[in-house]
């Protein structure tokens, strides 16, 4: 496995692991081959259309370079990441049946609690598999469908994943999205029925727990006509000396009036290599709402984007990321314009501490049947020390000509008067940053679910109050 | 020093940036407990920099000197630990910290500064009397610190987190600047109740005498250059705004 060597902070709450060497469980061998695809392929029990995609997506991956641009993932050792890895059980619709040691994982990361407070419904991918999945009846009762890819293909829902499934993000699009269709697995797969409208959010979480491994999952969701919905996905990782990698794929489809409205909270450990692919297309009057929070990783590519195909629909971004010591995240968000009458608003924000780099990098398209459009972008970098790093590149290609588009960009050190301010009344000068900082992070978790929110601000707390290696 | 000393200032001496610009210039000050010093002198004199220096502030660099607070030497502590001595500082210029209500922050100071956790009725009594002292319309303190308050609600909002944390000693920062005529008479109030209810001591910097009304001022110092060019009784206020800085700066 590929050594990484860096210091993490102390997560006490995600940085806990159990031994998964004993029989419990299947590990792929290390790297990416067709004999691995093959196998995997077997082991879940793929259809034809499904296996013969993943050996054309490794066909494309090796036939593909890498990315000429962004920050280096040369520790990236390819032949040592395990494509898969499963706990020998199979998907549970009750909490009481995973196995203990999962089911001690996710209760330690305050899960399925957070299913009896607010959620309609939770799924739990552990490793390569998701292990459980519950859905409240009264939302099924509505039509609505959640679980994972593979349950939806065996289960009647075939002709949509094949209609949807690596249509949005092809595996052309990059190095990744193709390493992705060879060897995804798990995730989730919604679809929620015309005109229905799910109260409370539907929420995935995601744990890699396995050393030197890849988690590769796989996201389709389906807002039908004047459908709504919330859907939040949670993602964390212990802490490991080698290399791990996360390369899923988000497809999004929001259909005429539809509304989505999808949330991460990401907190990935500082030897994580994230290069995940998300991309949503929004029909007419539809509206995309994205909020990220993105904490830990080694290095992160991450660049949501949304095709605004249908008149009239809109999209609104607001995304943070947090980079300490030894922390590269490279993250975005792109928008093509295509109807018209569309509005995209894009509002990130990042903060740099001990070395950390946060770069920021927007792409807008305007295409010329999208008249009357608008599109602004405002980006809002905090540096907490001299040592740090921010940066903005915006690009913008509008071939309209009457788009309304402006952007804006905020770069600045974290102010000493503000910290003496607040220590003059009394509070410590850890406190006074931290205060400081959530304070600029405030506009991120107000978008939040409550819970989440809390979440962040406690992520905030434990990235600013130091590291330990 | 006597008992009913509180602050003592002995010999400071600050400077500011890498060139290490003097600012301050062998200064002595000694307070007493439940008095009020007025503090005046031309812009640029070091005024608000004998405040910072006070409370601790980061910008500038203590030379030589020290500043004795009741009879423990403080000159090295951190801001926080000078706050929890009894310390407090009304900024000229006060900060903007979004994503906190001034209720919640208030308290959060309150507790933290007494070391005792406080019911959230209690609390909300005290900070109700201080906002009828002050004439405070009570919704800005549901609203984030200063966020968007005017320059005059800053000010206000200032003597409102005096009058709540009832510090030992208060450094008024030209807290009159940027005030109404009304206003001014309601910070003066303000501090004036903050010295008799509370028994405060005061060290005001100012080049207004209309907050000084409602106060009792004991001692007067002209600080000019950096140095202490005079100090008198309140009738200095008057033989200053009278004549002016002119003879302290040529003298």
């Amino acid at each position: 496995m590929a050594n990484v060597n860096i210091k993490d902070v102390d997560f006490k709450r995600y940085d806990f692991r159990f031994d998964e060497s004993s029989d419990d469980y299947i590990r792929e061998e290390d790297g990416f081959t067709k004999e691995i695809i093959k196998r995997i392929s077997e082991e879940k029990g793929d259809p034809e259309w499904v296996r013969e995609l993943r050996l054309k997506c490794l066909d494309i991956y090796n036939n593909m370079d890498m990315p000429c641009w962004g920050p280096s993932i040369e520790e990236l050792d390819m032949n040592r990441i395990a494509s898969y890895v499963r706990h020998k059980t199979d998907m549970k619709n009750n909490w009481e049946d995973v196995p203990e040691d999962i089911k001690e994982t996710f209760e330690k990361l305050g899960i399925p609690q957070a299913e009896r407070l607010s959620l309609a419904g939770v799924g739990a991918q552990y490793d390569s598999e998701i292990v459980y999945h519950n859905l409240k009846e009264e939302v099924a009762k509505k039509g609505v469908v959640y679980t994972d890819i593979e349950t939806a293909i065996k289960t009647g829902y075939e002709d949509m994943v094949k209609e949807y499934f690596m249509k949005l993000i092809p595996p052309t699009d990059h190095k990744y999205a193709a390493l992705h269709g060879a060897v995804w697995s798990g995730g989730s797969f919604v679809y929620v029925p015309k005109g229905v409208k799910v109260d409370v959010p539907l929420q995935s979480y995601f744990r890699l727990n396995a050393a030197g491994a890849g988690q590769f999952e796989h996201t389709i969701i389906i807002v039908d006509e004047g459908a709504d919905v919330h859907f939040i996905e949670g993602c964390s990782a212990p802490k490991y000396n080698v290399a791990n990698l996360h390369a899923g794929c988000v497809e999004l489809y929001v259909k005429k009036n539809a509304r989505l409205r999808y949330s991460t909270i990401e907190n990935w450990s500082k030897n994580m290599f994230n290069l995940n692919t998300k991309r949503a297309l929004i029909e007419e009057g539809g509206k995309m709402e994205w909020v990220s929070g993105s904490f830990g990783s080694r290095v992160s590519y991450l660049y949501p984007m949304t095709i605004l195909k249908g008149d009239n629909s809109k999209m609104t971004y607001t995304g943070i990321t947090f980079s300490g010591e030894g922390q590269n995240l490279d993250t975005g968000c792109k928008v093509v314009h295509v109807g018209r009458n569309t509005s995209s608003v894009i509002t990130a924000k990042s903060i740099s501490k001990s070395g950390g780099i946060g770069m920021f990098r927007s792409s807008v398209v305007i295409e010329k049947a999208a008249t009357n459009s608008k599109c602004s972008v405002s980006c809002d970098s905090l540096m907490l020390d001299s040592i740090s790093r921010a940066d903005t590149v915006p690009a913008m290609d509008i071939k309209a000509y009457d788009a309304d588009v402006g952007h804006e960009a905020k770069i600045g050190r974290i102010s000493d008067e503000a910290v003496f301010y607040l220590m003059s009344r009394g509070m410590s000068e850890e406190d006074a940053k931290a205060l400081i900082v959530s304070g600029f992070a405030d506009s991120v978790s107000k978008e939040l679910p409550l819970e989440y929110a809390v979440e962040m601000n406690n992520l905030i707390k434990i990235e600013m109050s130091g590291h330990k290696a | 020093m006597s008992n009913n000393t509180i602050l003592e200032i002995k010999n400071l001496s600050t400077t500011v940036g890498e060139e290490k610009t003097p600012i301050l210039r062998n200064v002595d000050l000694t307070v007493g407990r439940g008095e009020t010093h007025i503090i005046m002198g031309p812009n640029g004199a070091g005024k608000s920099t004998l405040g910072f220096s006070i409370m601790g502030g980061p910008a500038y660099e203590i030379e030589s000197g020290s500043i004795i607070f009741e009879g423990e030497d403080i000159t090295d502590m951190s801001p926080d630990k000078r706050a929890m001595k009894g310390i407090y500082l009304s900024f000229q210029n006060p900060i903007e910290v979004p994503g906190i209500t001034m209720r919640s922050f208030l308290r959060s100071s309150l507790q933290q500064l007494t070391g005792k956790k406080i019911k959230f009725s209690e609390f909300n009594k005290i900070l109700e009397e201080a906002m009828e002292m002050i004439n405070m319309d009570p919704s800005y303190v549901d609203r984030d610190v200063n966020v968007g308050f005017s320059g005059g609600e800053k000010k206000k909002a200032e003597i409102l987190q005096l009058l709540v944390l009832k510090p030992k000693l208060a450094i008024l920062d030209e807290t009159d600047s940027g005030l109404d005529v009304d206003a001014v008479r309601t910070v003066s109030q303000g501090i004036s109740a903050y010295k008799k209810k509370y028994g405060g001591t005061l060290i005001i910097i100012t080049h207004n005498a209309a907050i000084l009304e409602a106060l009792d001022v004991d001692k007067t110092h002209v600080l000019v250059k950096g140095k202490i060019a005079k100090s008198g009784g309140a009738e200095l206020i008057d033989e200053i705004n009278r004549n002016g800085f002119e003879k302290y700066i040529d003298g």
